[in-house]
């Protein structure tokens, strides 16, 4: 065996997102290392969908993904906290057509 | 800026609040530390976990057994996986990782290294290993750290079709030949101690428990799994009628538990510290398997790159 080159390199981390039925989310099962797009989906088969069920599948290279960091959540998600007229429950409806409402959705 | 002691209070706030932690979240070096530790050694458990039961795969008796038995074994290399990827999310290389295992740096489970001596081993393996595992998993299953509980309940999902068909060999066995419930019986008689050390050493011998139990990675004391195992096996033992090897073994009325006799700590220490029957076994073997994997390992890369030129100059 060729000596010179034993170290084992790093391939790339795919993140692996899997769709259970049509219609539904692809959720983020975990990762996986591969050396190319199409063999990361190939394991990803063999390490997230070995049982059903699985209707489709995502992998992505982990590198691609960008993220918020826990430390600037805060701020960053803020804006959707101060605006309460984004929410039904701020509108006042008179009573007879909250119940007209209820008729119709119940 | 935070100082270390108010950031210390703020992230067991958060722990205490039921909060679970993710990877990019603030966390004592400490933490990060002691997972890295129990999620690698728990990935290569069950890495290790395969060589024991792969060796039967060739001599399994029976066609449905074969297949019952690679499934297995191609799970237990899918958990190893799925840990490794919940340790990187932690920092630390998957490369880096491999290399503590190969170096025997790092530890695995002490249960690997007795060896598989007879086919009643591999019904053992899933009853008794895979069931003390199943009690284990289920409450890492609810810890505080994101990543490693959602491994877990993959692996809970998994894990009972192991069990089970462990427990269904080892009850086929009990009822035919004599000479085959005689092999279940002695093959009980080698597992079931080395198996209840799998939990770790009792709650005032356990100097890692208190802190982990803080942090909520722990939920419950080795002691407490422990005794949960030995109820729910026994009654499985007297079901296909096999003697637990336990004289002291008895029903506490007052409690409803098992009460099971003294555990051999200093065999347990032995066998952690490299003296069991087969760890040296265990690494040269993933040692050899590794190295027989390179080229694999290298064909792929170099197929990628290939790929990856050609694309490049097509689309140059």
């Amino acid at each position: 065996m060729a000596d010179e080159q034993r170290q084992d390199t790093e391939l790339t981390l795919y993140e692996v997102f899997v769709q259970e039925k049509t219609g539904e989310p692809h959720v983020h099962a975990g990762s996986l290392h591969a050396a190319d797009q199409e063999m990361a989906l190939q394991n990803a088969r063999d390490v997230y969908a070995r049982r059903g069920p699985v209707a489709s599948m995502w992998v992505v290279p982990a590198t691609s993904i960008t993220a918020t960091s826990p430390s600037d959540a805060g701020p960053f998600f803020d804006p959707a906290e101060d605006k309460v007229y984004r929410h039904p429950q701020f509108y006042r409806v008179p009573r007879a057509a909250r119940q007209q409402a209820k008729k119709v959705t119940s | 800026m935070h100082d270390e002691t108010q950031q210390l209070e703020a992230f067991q706030a958060r722990i205490d609040a039921g909060e679970k932690i993710e990877p990019k979240d603030w966390m004592p070096d400490n933490y990060r530390r002691q997972l890295i530790r129990m999620i690698s050694q728990h990935a290569h458990s069950e890495v290790v976990g395969m060589l024991p039961e792969g060796n039967w795969i060739t001599r399994a008796p029976s066609l449905r057994r074969k297949m019952i038995l690679l499934a297995k074994v191609q799970d237990e290399a899918g958990h190893g996986l799925y840990l490794y990827s919940a340790a990187e999310t932690l920092g630390i290389d998957r490369a880096e990782l491999i290399e503590q295992l190969l170096t025997g740096k790092a530890k695995y489970s002490n249960i690997f290294n007795y060896p598989t001596l007879t086919w009643a081993d591999i019904g053992m393996i899933g009853w008794l290993v895979d069931g003390a595992a199943i009690v284990n998993q289920t409450m890492l299953a609810k810890c505080h750290f994101g990543p490693y509980s959602r491994a877990m309940i993959r692996i809970c999902k998994e894990e009972n079709f192991h069990n089970k068909q462990g427990y269904e060999l080892v009850a086929t066995l009990a009822r035919g030949t004599p000479q085959q419930r005689r092999m279940a019986q002695e093959s009980l008689n080698r597992w079931w101690w080395p198996t209840l050390m799998m939990f770790g050493p009792p709650d005032d011998q356990s100097p890692n428990s208190a802190q982990l139990m803080r942090w909520k990675i722990k939920l419950q004391s080795n002691d407490e799994l422990r005794q949960r195992f030995v109820d729910r096996t026994v009654a499985e033992a007297k079901a296909i009628d096999l003697e637990i090897p336990d004289p002291d073994l008895r029903f506490n009325e007052q409690t409803g538990h098992w009460e099971h006799g003294p555990i051999d700590w200093d065999e347990f220490w032995r066998v952690i510290r490299g003296d069991g029957p087969y760890n040296h076994e265990r690494i040269r073997v993933r040692r050899e398997a590794h190295e027989r994997g390179a080229w694999v390992r290298e064909a792929a890369e170099a197929y990628a790159l290939k790929r990856r030129e050609k694309a490049a100059s097509a689309a140059g």
